[in-house]
């Protein structure tokens, strides 16, 4: 049953992504990505992990996509229909055998990957996942990374106004 | 295991139903006169003067940024916020840290003036 | 309701991060009322970097473990909680005459500074796979927009953006690796890790391996080495000229010694299988480090590459997976520490009024125009180039030490071979220095704080190369 939602769903994400970098429209590509992550938030609910799942859609498909939008409204749209990409013949060439490179190394990980002994995941509790069980290990176990955290995102502020504000001091 | 998910999936999918179904039902069953002006993008009435393909300015991106920060930052809340009775006087006082610190970087943007709309 | 017991905490243990992270805040919240004057904020800075300099010594019996054993402070990750805290110190040093000369203005530099110093403190203790990635994010985060602190700067906006974006793009290999590695033993803790290792119950070999590989990338591209090295030459020409030296030591030793946490502690059983991939970078790092420095023409630049191939030899200590190799690590970053601020000193000593005046070529004549200045050079050219009896020969003699202990001969050779290589770029700043003469003035441009830092280097070169043992010791 699990299998029959996870595989609809996973297909899903895969096209979304191909979607983001197929489509020629920066805007299309942002939808795509918000739903593909829509997709892995049903993925992560799969998996018991519902916390994780709300924040992918509020963290992810709510804030970073407006980051997203802002980032495309930022760069001028037309330009990127009329730009015309020259492609030096060199660089082809460097590509192509980059390109190859990349299938022979994955080639040869899904060879390894294929015949790995894979054990059945262990059987999870029953609230694990729950925003109680994420909480507890979150404000216990990890309370240093928490309060990290908020240095990172102290550090962070203070380098979005050094960097973007139009006039700073 | 999957029937705990049995009603939000059934309000996920009327959600959808509902939101797709009034797009459709209105291009179906509305009344269609489609003239030069009125396929234009609305500007109060007025005609149109400038391509809407304009960039934004990039304060616009000040304000994102932040408010991707504040966004991560709330949502470290839920699960305190949840499990505030249990985690007793330790949670408080670590949540209160958590909030000084971010409290200063408030007070930072604040005052440089990165709230502003100059 | 029953109550989750609160965790306990042993703040001495963590008094150097703390107090810098207060330090941090209170430089911010000055700088947004002090005005126009900024000596109060670099007087703060250095307030808490002495403090946290001091509180590292408090823990009474080493190795203090805490939070459920993902930080751990030990004599190593003591010492480089020292080399942290002297970095950043004479990283500001060096600011102090040089930001207002070339448009810094921003009070945020100096707790952008201590902030990063904070994510390398914790970088040096932590022994818990989030904490690592924690630790490095605060360091990178930091680092990007210092990278771009000189806005109108355009080599300087290039080098944070670029930085930036190769910067995250590592970092997803770093948490794949990490996230590969949890799945496959079911923790994130390096001892936990270890044992689960030990013992042979981990659910996926291959997990295991792949995560070791991306993990080597994630490390690779945060310590500068070939193939992840091509962000460095144009970050460090393009940073202002104290951020660079910063970069060359601080963040890059926090990131080696997690390094070495994760690959000497964690998994070392299955040190077989990386070991190769592993000597493979190494030999790769020295040899294009080395031969990348041969042709550059500006003076930023060929400290960049000889910065990856400093990372090449440090490597090998990783790969010898001893106890000789971490304190080996933590000497070297000490001298090079020494080298690389008193080299960064001279270059910004000989900066003229509107440009930085970094071409090679520019040091002609430099003996006869400022003999003391010249000297110092040779000395850091030198020690660099791993002579004896300046402290890079030591370093060297550590690490190379550590590696022939566990029977890394062939790797050993290869890396005296490009020692031997390095001497030539070095000495032919020597020789243009000496030997050739030029019309071009060369003036010291700034003041006596800069030329305080670069006597303070001499004498910290010359020191560890000739009485090496007292620091050792505080390593072990």
């Amino acid at each position: 049953m699990e299998l029959l939602i996870f595989y609809p769903l996973a297909g899903f994400c895969v096209l979304m992504g191909l979607g983001v970098i197929i489509s020629s429209s920066p805007i299309n590509s942002a939808l795509s990505l918000i739903a593909m992550m829509m997709g892995l938030a049903g993925v992560f609910v799969l998996q018991q992990a519902h916390f994780l799942a709300i924040l992918q859609i509020i963290v992810y498909a709510g804030a970073i996509m407006v980051l997203f939008m802002f980032v495309i409204m930022l760069l001028n749209l037309k330009s990127a229909e009329e730009d015309t990409w020259s492609i030096r013949p060199q660089n082809t060439y460097v590509s192509v055998l980059t390109g190859f490179l990349a299938l022979g190394a994955l080639y040869k990980i899904a060879c390894v990957i294929s015949q790995a002994k894979l054990d059945s995941p262990a059987a999870v509790p029953d609230d694990f996942g729950t925003v109680v069980r994420v909480g507890t290990t979150l404000f216990t176990d990890f309370v240093l990374p928490f309060e990290v955290a908020s240095i990172l995102l102290l550090a962070a502020m203070v380098g979005a106004v050094v960097l973007a504000k139009n006039k700073i001091d | 295991m999957l029937e705990q998910y049995i009603g939000a999936t059934v309000m996920f999918i009327m959600a959808i139903g509902i939101a797709c179904g009034m797009v459709f039902m209105t291009s179906v069953l509305g009344p269609k006169r489609h003239f030069a002006e009125k396929m234009e993008p609305f500007e109060c009435g007025e005609k149109q003067i400038v391509s809407p393909h304009q960039r934004f300015s990039v304060k616009f991106y000040l304000v994102a940024v932040l408010f991707v920060l504040f966004d991560i930052e709330a949502v470290f809340f839920f699960p305190w916020a949840i499990l505030f009775k249990k985690l007793g006087m330790f949670g408080f006082v670590e949540m209160l840290f958590f909030i000084i610190i971010l409290g200063v970087g408030l007070c930072y943007v604040w005052i440089k003036g990165g709230l502003d709309w100059e | 309701m029953e109550h989750i017991p609160a965790p306990a905490i042993d703040f001495i243990s963590l008094a150097p991060a703390l107090i810098l992270s207060v330090f941090g805040m209170l430089v911010l919240l000055m700088d947004l009322f002090a005005g126009k004057n900024k000596n109060l904020l670099v007087f703060a800075s250095l307030v808490g970097l002495v403090l946290a300099g001091v509180s590292a010594f408090a823990p009474k019996a080493l190795p203090v473990v805490s939070f459920g054993g993902s930080y751990v402070v030990d004599h190593l990750s003591v010492f480089f909680t020292l080399i942290f805290v002297f970095s950043s110190a004479l990283t500001i040093l060096l600011s102090i005459e040089y930001n207002p000369r070339n448009g810094i203005r921003a009070g945020e530099y100096y707790a952008l500074i201590l902030f990063c110093t904070v994510g390398m403190i914790l970088l040096a203790s932590a022994t818990d796979l989030i904490m690592i990635f924690l630790g490095i994010e605060v360091v990178s985060i930091c680092l990007y927009v210092l990278a771009g602190i000189k806005r109108g700067d355009v080599k300087s906006n290039e080098a944070a953006l670029k930085y930036f974006l190769l910067g995250a793009f590592a970092t997803g290999f770093l948490v794949y690796g990490m996230t590969l590695l949890y799945g496959a033993t079911g923790t994130t803790k390096l001892a936990g890790i270890a044992e689960v290792i030990h013992s042979g119950q981990t659910n996926s070999d291959t997990l295991l391996l792949l995560g070791t590989v991306l993990l080597i990338i994630g490390f690779g591209f945060k310590v500068a080495s070939v193939p992840f090295h091509m962000w460095a030459p144009d970050v460090y020409e393009g940073a202002p000229s104290p951020v660079t030296a910063f970069m060359a030591v601080g963040p890059k030793a926090a990131a080696l010694v997690a390094f070495y946490r994760v690959f000497a502690t964690a998994i070392p059983e299955i040190g077989t299988t990386w070991d190769t991939l592993l000597m493979v970078v190494a030999v790769a790092t020295m040899v294009i480090g080395n031969f990348g420095a041969i042709v550059q023409t500006n003076i930023k630049r060929l400290l960049a590459y000889s910065s990856i191939s400093h990372v090449g030899y440090l490597l090998i200590a990783i790969i010898a997976r001893n106890s000789l190799g971490g304190s080996a690590i933590a000497y070297y970053m000490m001298a090079y520490a020494f080298m690389i601020f008193g080299t960064f000193g001279i270059v910004i000593l000989l900066g003229e009024k509107n440009s930085e005046n970094l071409e090679i070529k520019n040091y002609a004549g430099l003996g006869v125009k400022q003999p003391a200045i010249a000297l110092c050079m040779t000395v850091f050219m030198l020690s660099l180039g791993g002579m004896p009896p300046f402290a890079g020969f030591i370093a060297k003699f550590y690490i190379f030490g550590a590696a022939i202990k566990e029977g890394y001969v062939v790797l050993v050779v290869i890396a005296v071979l490009n020692s031997v290589v390095s001497l030539y770029y070095y000495l032919k700043i020597v020789v243009l220095m000496y030997m050739k003469d030029s019309e071009r003035e060369l003036e010291l441009s700034m003041g006596p704080i800069t030329l305080a830092v670069v006597a303070i280097a001499v004498f910290g070169t010359i020191e560890m190369g000739l009485f090496p043992d007292p620091i050792l010791q505080l390593t072990q």
